[in-house]
């Protein structure tokens, strides 16, 4: 049988960076100086199961690597290694390099071969370094008579074993009990389905025990079915630097047929963000059932359209059923919502490392607590959230966090720590990133803000205005403020990458104590919180996180700034005002600021009031895409259905006001 | 209307969608022809070009509406309970767009052979005629045929003249329509 593999590459592709993902977070958790052996054997067999895969799919260069790692894991799984910084560090350095290739794989691209080439070098330089110079434990290890660690069974099954009321499963059980067993299953006997007797059996299975266990116990297990069965033992001897033993278990046959009924859990640990997703069995099962009740509530609403004459009793009937109906497409819309949603460790997974490598860099000492870590969140905003969480959880190690000497001096501990968590708060999700270091330096920023002309020679700004000056966009070049505070490098981007995914920041410092930056994200980029306001005839959506306020403004409040713009003044601070009809060209009632009203919106940190006709409802909208039928509207990020069927398009406030900037230019220039 | 399927629909014969503007009758391919529908008011979009009617929602997707007319340069009408929006599927380098087209009136469906179509004369190079496919002669009517991936997949727009230009210098036989 001739199976095409590629097929199932991507299957390979998956498990692999799950795999990786898996050894970078253990040998992060690793305790070096008292390595658990539970930790290396997990990194091991992370390691080992990329080994296979590779070699099955041919991905040699993957497989040779793989199997230097394997060895030395080993080595170091059966003591005959100490654990070191060093193995951590390149272990690690192996990881980042694998995840690289399997990249390259993935996207038939290139990957850095120098640098695998180099890796490859010290591994096999550690590796040959100790052959020569054996310690004790190497010394201590029978030549021949070597116990096996595992044991390689061959099960082949009778064909009446079933009928003879025995379960290999039972045994399979018994098995596990002594240790960790790897089941694959052989199908390749299958009858066809019409020559199919379910009292027969005409499974075959590999199974794989790692155990210390003498063949005799092993053979126990069997005792019952030996004489019906085909079985055959061979020891394990996996500290072998030969590739020969694992390739083989999986051969290029075997392989896609043993995947589906494989026994191996699936892994816990996840770790890359891929356009597929996992779904839980349990979230599939719910949307079968919601879709159920749906259609039974259907078919109710039918009987009662098909009675000739609506009376009272079926009026009420179908007042219920409209009801259900309201129930179940709400049900619905959540079920569907959390097939999207992933627990935030998928972004939290890279910290560890991140702030491991940054802290050695920077010689720091920082440790780095997780909370929160099962939260939900929209896989397309989870994505989106993790380079601005990078940039900040960088930021406060960089800046934040001081040197060890520093925190002593200060009577703080000398390790530093550094939180994330992550928590659901009505109907949004909060992610907070606090650090104990130093806090926000107020009189160097507020001094780097009056040398940039930002504030006002004689102006003085309560602490919590100076920390909004971190994000203006003036403070964004590393040399402006690294050397003084270096809070601000690059937070007005961050702060519009968040503003883009409809959230909000916010920032909260004291002197010597630390600072917490506050993410508050919607759920999902497919709703969102919409104002609607009318503009003459036409409706449109504006996101409400970004309205600060709502107002009329007397006309004593206007103030004409130049030709074309237009200022109000709200309590000590003059507004621009957008008059949105003219940017868009439509007719609207409110030609005039006095005649209509001014909605205050924030727009990258700037508040700008938006002169619209009147206020309507506040309601959840779903986004639709204008550019996927039309083209992108400048002012528009998108549009929505209204409940009567109707489209209104949603505001980007940002573009708005940018477009009628543009507006403004051109008028000056004409 | 005879059931059409792809194998019928080859090279040498495709059916087309004719409907008229104008006076005039013109042909779509008619695999590119979702469906058929009623004038609906539309959502106006903010400094859209002036042939953009809008956006409508068609069963959950924004879908926008293109008056034929003012895109080829004619005058309009006033949009009533006859007026139709054509609803094609646009084949675009990486994707295909659904859109509206605002006509007067669908006319027919019928089979041409390719042989049958002549092209369309030539105006010299500052008339751009990509977006007519070619002409041809159905029941003693000329039929103009539209290449609509190209009239309405790029941004390129006809020059408001040149169609009229067209149709002025063919010398089309105004008495079918009349």
């Amino acid at each position: 049988m001739d199976i095409d593999l590629s097929q199932f590459s991507q299957v390979f592709f998956e498990e692999s960076i799950e795999g990786l993902a898996v050894m970078e977070s253990e040998l992060l958790k690793l305790d070096i100086a008292a390595p658990e052996p539970e930790t290396i054997n997990t990194i091991f067999r992370a390691a080992h199961s990329i080994k296979g895969g590779s070699a099955t799919f041919g991905f040699t260069s993957v497989a040779n690597f793989t199997h230097l790692l394997e060895t030395l894991l080993d080595q170091i799984r059966d003591g005959q290694r100490q654990m070191t910084a060093e193995h951590v560090d390149l272990l690690l350095a192996s990881v980042d390099l694998l995840r690289g290739m399997i990249d390259a794989l993935m996207n038939k691209g290139d990957y850095d071969n120098d640098k695998a080439q180099q890796l490859q070098q010290r591994l096999s330089k550690l590796l040959a370094e100790d052959a020569k110079s054996p310690t004790k434990q190497v010394d201590a290890l029978p030549p021949a008579e070597e116990q096996p660690n595992g044991w390689q069974i061959e099960f082949v099954a009778g064909v009446d074993i079933l009928r003879c009321g025995n379960d290999p499963q039972l045994m399979f059980a018994e098995l596990r009990e002594k240790g960790e067993l790897d089941v694959r299953l052989q199908a390749s006997q299958l009858p066809p389905w019409h020559d199919f007797d379910p009292e027969s059996c005409y499974l075959s299975w590999q199974l794989t025990l790692h155990a210390n266990v003498s063949l005799d116990e092993v053979k126990e297990v069997f005792e019952w079915v030996e004489d019906e069965c085909q079985i055959r033992y061979q020891p394990l001897f996996e500290a072998e630097p030969t590739t020969e033993a694992p390739i083989a278990e999986d051969t290029a046959v075997d392989k896609p047929l043993v995947k589906a009924p494989d026994l191996k859990s699936v892994p816990q640990n996840k770790g890359n963000e891929s356009s597929s997703i996992r779904v839980s069995t349990e979230k599939i099962d719910m949307l079968i059932n919601m879709v159920g009740e749906l259609v039974i509530t259907q078919a109710m609403l039918g009987q009662i359209g098909r009675q000739d004459e609506i009376g009272p009793e079926s009026m009420l009937l179908l007042q219920q059923g409209l009801e259900q109906l309201a129930s179940h497409t709400r049900d619905l819309q959540e079920s569907v919502m959390q097939i999207r949603m992933l627990p935030i460790s998928f972004a939290f997974n890279r910290f560890p490392r991140l702030v491991r490598d940054i802290g050695q860099q920077l010689n720091k000492k920082v440790e780095l607590e997780l909370k929160g870590e099962d939260t939900e969140l929209d896989k397309t905003v989870l994505e989106k959230i993790v380079d601005p969480m990078v940039h900040l959880v960088r930021n406060s190690l960089d800046h934040g966090l001081e040197s060890p000497e520093t925190r002593r001096k200060f009577g703080k501990a000398e390790t530093g720590t550094i939180t994330l968590n992550a928590f659901h708060q009505g109907g949004n999700i909060v992610i907070e990133i606090t650090d104990d270091g130093a806090g926000l330096n107020t009189a160097k920023i507020l001094a780097k803000a009056r040398e940039k002309g930002l504030v006002g020679a004689d102006e003085e700004l309560s602490d919590e205005a100076i920390h909004q000056l971190i994000f203006k966009p003036g403070f964004s070049t590393a040399d402006a403020v690294s050397d003084l505070s270096g809070r601000g490098v690059g937070m007005d981007v961050v702060k519009r990458n968040i503003h883009e995914l409809n959230g909000s920041i916010e920032l909260s410092s004291q002197p010597g104590k630390g600072s917490r930056i506050t993410i508050r994200l919607p759920l999902t980029l497919a709703i969102l919180d919409g104002q609607l306001v009318r503009i003459g005839r036409h409706i449109y959506v504006v996101p409400l996180v970004s309205i600060y306020e709502s107002l009329q403004v007397a006309p004593s409040r206007i103030n004409r700034l130049g030709e074309g713009q237009e200022l109000i003044r709200l309590r000590d601070e003059y507004l621009p005002v957008v008059k949105v009809h003219q940017v868009f060209n439509h007719d609207a009632e409110a030609r005039e600021i006095k005649d209509g009203l001014v909605m205050v919106v924030d727009n990258s940190n700037e508040k700008v009031g938006l002169l619209v006709d009147e206020l309507l409802a506040q309601q959840q909208v779903v986004i639709k895409s204008l550019e996927d039928n039309y083209t992108r509207i400048p002012g528009i990020s998108g549009a929505t259905i209204l409940g009567d069927g109707t489209v209104a398009l949603i505001i980007d406030v940002a573009g708005l006001v940018n477009l009628a900037g543009l507006r403004n230019g051109k008028e000056h220039a004409a | 209307m005879a059931d059409i399927t792809l194998e019928q629909q080859t090279e040498a014969n495709q059916q087309y969608l004719s409907f008229v503007m104008a006076g005039e009758e013109y042909g779509l391919d008619i695999l590119s022809v979702q469906e058929i529908r009623g004038w609906e008011a539309t959502t106006v979009l903010p400094n859209a070009p002036v042939y953009v009617k809008g956006v409508i929602n068609l069963r959950g997707t924004i879908v926008p509406i293109i008056d034929l007319r003012q895109k080829f340069g004619i005058k309009t009408l006033e949009y009533g309970a006859t007026t139709v929006v054509i609803v094609v599927k646009v084949a675009l380098e990486q994707s295909q767009k659904v859109i509206g087209i605002v006509v007067d009136a669908v006319s027919d469906v019928f089979s041409i052979d390719q042989d049958e179509i002549r092209q369309a004369p030539d105006f010299g190079a500052e008339t751009d005629l990509k977006f007519i496919k070619g002409l041809a002669n159905v029941q003693d009517k000329m039929v103009i045929l539209l290449e609509i991936n190209r009239l309405l997949g790029s941004d390129m727009l006809p020059d408001p003249a040149t169609l009229s230009n067209i149709l002025n210098s063919l010398d089309l036989p105004q008495a079918a329509s009349a």
